[in-house]
């Protein structure tokens, strides 16, 4: 399965480049990037079958908590890119990975579920219940993404931590980019996606 | 039993050339045991090296015997269809330099003595076992290890094949071990070896030609390390505070189950094993430290491995904890290895890494398995 981030992440990755995939999952992305770019890559992930299922797929994988901090694990500017697909609004401390991982590699990938999405406005502006459909698919009592935002909060989160955003994709749960979703990214994009570095 | 790698029965090779050892004497000649497991495949690529822990030998699976009551010491992760495939891979695991259970050790005669070695066996250290396992491999007719393996003080042999020989080993996987042992390993291990050293039947080492053994502080030395192999947990959910006759007797006869637990692994452990032998292996684990020579920068130690590695360290393990495996993993990657690292969750302490536990074999068994896809992709373009 691909996921609808995936092909918009691919083209931002340079060919045989070092990448760190935080919160990497079974590690399919990795395996993606490996087939397409020759990257040589490495993940982070806490869960047991998802580690297990990395390593059956012959992918490096470290099994840690993101939370517990990365940059124990990496020298500086030890990756040309570190990804975090879908994973910051799951973190106790975005805003600390988000800091760290620039230390680590040259630039950043970060996609998120935007919770400025219209359905999701909707559901909460209108009808009056938290947001609970494709893209934010649990019930708030139990649900992983206690961090969730929108595009406006993420880039004021940037601009405060010093990161220059150099690319910004958003797509539709059919993973299409249109010329609504550049005109208003905030209300129509249900993923988000940017190319993130520090600022010089 | 139909995962069983059966009845197997340990070979022996001989090795004339000397071995010079870290502690500046030599061997001038020595025996080694090994046992095999599986078939080595055409192209010789299939070889695994299995490396034991402290009171481990050469039996790592199956049965020497129709008779034995249990298997090798590391059954559970090696045989037809287990983690370390004997359908796959050729495994074979040898008894170190200065064992006790048929290589050359303190229980061996001296040539230039003709009495046994005992004390006067020199201090053998990781590197020198090593070493030995190389000169194995060339006997063996192979050209490298598809992968090394081992737990604990096996470990630590692995991390100094990927060192010593980076050409030899494609892969190394490294479980429940440390770079080096802390301070306070050290001090259990101290402990052990005065219990043996002070029990009067000692003799500096000689009891063999005094007709006798140190059983007592073999025992005892044996019973430390039994509580330093088990997690607190671990004990409590094993023995808890049952008591063998159901009540409390005011004396010191044996009362609480893990009072009776221990001195069973301590008396059975006498019948099993040299006092000179297990003051040997506690030495090599305290004197293992790859980057004391390269100003205490163990990815610099590491800087010629080759390998990829696997790494694997258990929750409840407090000999070597699992912070001692993230600082072998986060040297690995500063070396630029390919490592991936696995956490296992388990209440068995130290001893863990024996055990069948699902996600330590599901990660090992990926592991090996995707091994044996590169070997049969490399077959092919072949």
């Amino acid at each position: 399965m691909i996921r609808p981030d995936w092909h918009i992440v691919e083209q931002w990755i340079t060919p045989r480049s070092r990448v760190l995939d935080l919160g990497c999952g079974d590690g399919s992305l990795m395996a993606h990037l490996i087939d397409r770019r020759q990257v040589s890559a490495v993940g982070l992930e806490l869960d047991d079958d998802q580690v297990a299922a990395c390593i059956e797929a012959g992918l490096n994988v470290i099994q840690e908590d993101l939370d517990s901090g990365i940059s124990d694990w990496f020298a500086p500017m030890s990756f040309d890119f570190v990804i975090v697909s879908q994973t910051i609004q799951a973190m106790r401390h975005p805003e600390r990975l988000l800091a760290d991982m620039l230390s680590i590699a040259r630039e950043g990938i970060v996609t998120f579920p935007n919770m400025g999405y219209w359905r999701n406005r909707v559901q909460l502006g209108l009808l009056g219940h938290m947001p609970f459909n494709r893209a934010l698919p649990n019930p708030w009592y139990n649900t992983p993404n206690i961090h969730l935002c929108t595009l406006t909060d993420f880039e004021a989160l940037c601009d405060e931590l010093g990161l220059e955003i150099l690319d910004r994709a958003v797509v539709d749960s059919a993973r299409r980019e249109s010329a609504l979703l550049r005109t208003f990214p905030n209300w129509f994009g249900e993923h988000a996606i940017y190319r993130i570095k520090r600022r010089v | 039993m139909n995962h069983s790698v059966g009845i197997v029965h340990p070979q022996t090779a001989i090795f004339t050339a000397p071995l010079a050892l870290d502690c500046g004497r030599s061997l001038p000649s020595y025996t080694l045991v090994y046992e095999t497991y599986g078939q080595l495949n055409a192209a010789g690529s299939n070889a695994v090296l299995i490396c034991h822990a402290l009171s481990g030998d050469h039996h790592a699976a199956g049965f020497n015997a129709e008779t034995e009551r249990k298997p090798g010491w590391w059954d559970s992760a090696i045989g037809p269809g287990k983690p370390i495939d004997t359908n796959r891979f050729f495994v074979v695991c040898l008894n170190n330099l200065g064992g006790c259970k048929g290589s050359t050790g303190p229980l061996s005669i001296d040539p230039a003595t003709n009495k046994p070695y005992g004390p006067d066996f020199p201090i053998v250290t990781v590197r020198d076992w090593v070493s030995a396992q190389h000169r194995l491999m060339q006997y063996l007719g192979l050209a490298r290890w598809v992968a090394v393996i081992g737990g604990s003080l096996g470990g630590m042999q692995v991390l100094q094949w990927s060192i010593s020989y980076p050409d030899a080993i494609a892969h190394a996987v490294v479980i429940a071990a440390a770079p080096k042992l802390s301070a306070q390993n050290i001090a259990f291990n101290e402990v052990a070896r005065q219990a043996i050293i002070t029990d009067p039947e000692f003799h500096g080492g000689r009891y063999a030609e005094e007709g006798t053994l140190p059983r007592r502080g073999l025992m005892l030395a044996r019973m430390l390390g039994h509580i330093t192999y088990l997690s607190d947990d671990a004990m409590r959910a094993k023995f808890g505070r049952e008591l063998r006759a159901g009540q409390v007797n005011y004396g010191f006869d044996v009362e609480f189950q893990v009072e009776s637990y221990l001195r069973y692994q301590g008396t059975s452990f006498v019948d099993r094993f040299d006092a000179n032998t297990y003051l040997l292996m506690t030495k090599a684990l305290d004197y293992f430290d790859p980057a004391h020579e390269y100003g205490d920068d163990l990815s610099a130690a590491l800087a010629p491995a080759q390998a990829d590695f696997l790494v694997i360290s258990f929750t409840s393990d407090w000999r070597f904890a699992p912070m001692r495996s993230r600082e072998i993993v986060r040297a690995l990657l500063a070396a630029g290895r390919r490592v991936s690292y696995a956490e296992i969750e388990s209440n068995h302490g130290h001893d863990a890494f024996l055990m069948n536990i699902p996600y330590y074999h599901r990660v090992l068994a990926g592991y090996m398995a995707n091994i044996d896809l590169t070997l049969e992709q490399s077959a092919g373009v072949l």
